[in-house]
């Protein structure tokens, strides 16, 4: 069954097919809150979360929009991000850094790889030969959730350059895949 | 519209990343389907993304699955939240539950309890039919009867018994003649049951000379419950007779089949 029609039957309330959609795309979405919030068994807790908040506003989701991927990573991104910005959280992990996927790598690098609470080998081959400023923007569009105008003055760099950066950043990395694949 | 220039534009990986207007979002769903190279691209880079995102989830050595997600949509219960600490209202529930089925089982009985009875009231209503039309037809034999009776005890009626003859010699019957209203009622309960396709016939008899006269036939004899029958006899007649004949009766009498004789005693 394509996506489309999973989807489909997945906003008529077909549980069968939101199973199929969870079992797809669960591992992507609790990739995405973890690069958040750096805590696997939390990350667990919010995808969960996500994905019953997915179940109940199914009739919010429109293919107009949108891929249905992205509408699942963008109601991952807010409920990741209002968790670490909540006061419960800031308790817990005062020195939290800012930085989100860029700092996986760095801190993979400190880290004994048996304590690491994933396994960054397929990540290294993955951005293997993209820039710093690659990762920089991919993080915030991708992981952050910034619009084209938000990551524009963030970067402090012109709303086309933003398009374009972003575009042979994602071209690496689509090579890589491939590569990856091979 | 320039195909390559679009997805070179690098519009479509803000698309998957979800950082477009809502205005543009409708736009490229828009090419997507109407340019099958604009649809490939945003697979591709959509499938990018998936790795890339999938990289960076974590080890889990359990998760908690999907059945986790359907308590949490209410569509599996918790046995660990649901059950234990709920346990009243959970018994509840069941009283309540218990309550409405054995309601339901009431209802149901009453039903098939009611149904019952109406079904009895039928067959009741149909064995009072029958007894009434049993008690209508009684009255109507009781009438006949006694209609009979007068007939018979009329004074000016004549007996007439007839004997048994050498064909039968246990047979008899008996003739009473109206000769006022030229009509004899012939009790023939003394006579066997006559043979498939045999009549009996009986006969007016003058003696001398003997002429006999066909006054009818005794039809149905096997069915008629009183074996009492009605026949008319203008006839100035001396003797009765009957014979056994073929079905239909016939002209003259066959003596030899002669059952039953008897003379009109003079008055």
């Amino acid at each position: 069954m394509d996506l489309d029609t999973l989807v489909v039957r997945f906003q008529k309330k077909d549980i069968l097919a939101f199973e199929k959609l969870y079992d797809m795309y669960w591992v992507n979405i609790c990739g995405v809150v973890h690069t958040i919030v750096k805590d696997k068994g939390l990350a667990e807790e919010i995808t969960q979360d996500v994905f019953a908040k997915v179940w109940n506003n199914s009739d919010s989701y429109n293919a107009s929009k949108g891929r249905f991927f992205t509408w699942i990573l963008n109601i991952a991104r807010n409920a990741a991000i209002d968790k670490v910005r909540s006061k419960s959280f800031k308790d817990q992990k005062k020195n939290l850094s800012a930085d989100y996927f860029v700092g996986i790598l760095n801190r993979a690098d400190n880290t004994d790889e048996s304590k690491a609470e994933i396994d960054t080998s397929a990540l290294k081959k993955l951005v293997l030969n993209l820039k710093e400023k690659c990762l920089e923007i991919i993080e915030m569009l991708y992981f952050k959730g910034y619009t084209q105008t938000e990551a524009s003055k963030e970067l402090d760099i012109p709303l086309g350059t933003v398009k374009t950066r972003n575009r042979s950043c994602i071209s690496q990395l689509r090579e890589n895949v491939t590569l990856e694949w091979k | 519209m320039e195909v390559d220039k679009y997805i070179a534009s690098g519009i479509l990986e803000l698309y998957v990343a979800g950082s477009l207007t809502e205005e543009q979002n409708v736009e490229v769903f828009q090419y997507a389907r109407e340019y099958p190279e604009i649809r490939d691209e945003i697979l591709a880079i959509e499938s990018s993304i998936l790795e890339l995102t999938k990289s960076v989830s974590p080890k889990l050595s359990k998760r908690k699955g999907f059945d986790d997600v359907k308590v949490r949509i209410g569509e599996r219960k918790d046995p660990q939240v649901v059950q234990f600490p709920e346990e009243k209202s959970n018994w509840s529930t069941y009283t309540g539950w218990a309550a409405a089925i054995l309601l339901g089982i009431g209802v149901a009985w009453f039903y098939n309890e009611n149904s019952q009875l109406k079904s009895n009231m039928n067959v009741v209503e149909q064995e009072k039919q029958i007894l009434e039309q049993q008690i209508f037809e009684a009255r109507g034999s009781l009438a006949n009867t006694n209609q009979l009776l007068n007939s018979l005890r009329d004074k000016d009626v004549i007996l007439t018994p007839l004997g048994g003859q050498e064909v039968s010699p246990t047979s008899y019957a008996k003739a009473y003649w109206n000769k006022k209203e030229n009509k004899v009622y012939i009790d023939a309960q003394g006579l066997p049951e006559p043979p498939d396709g045999m009549v009996y016939q009986v006969w007016s008899l003058k003696l001398e000379p003997l002429t006999p006269t066909s006054m009818g036939l005794l039809d149905d004899f096997a069915q008629d419950e009183n074996k009492i029958f009605t026949l008319d006899n203008p006839n100035e007649t001396e003797a009765f007779g009957i014979t056994l004949e073929p079905a239909g009766g016939s002209e003259g009498p066959n003596l030899e089949q002669l059952y039953t004789l008897g003379a009109v005693a003079s008055s």
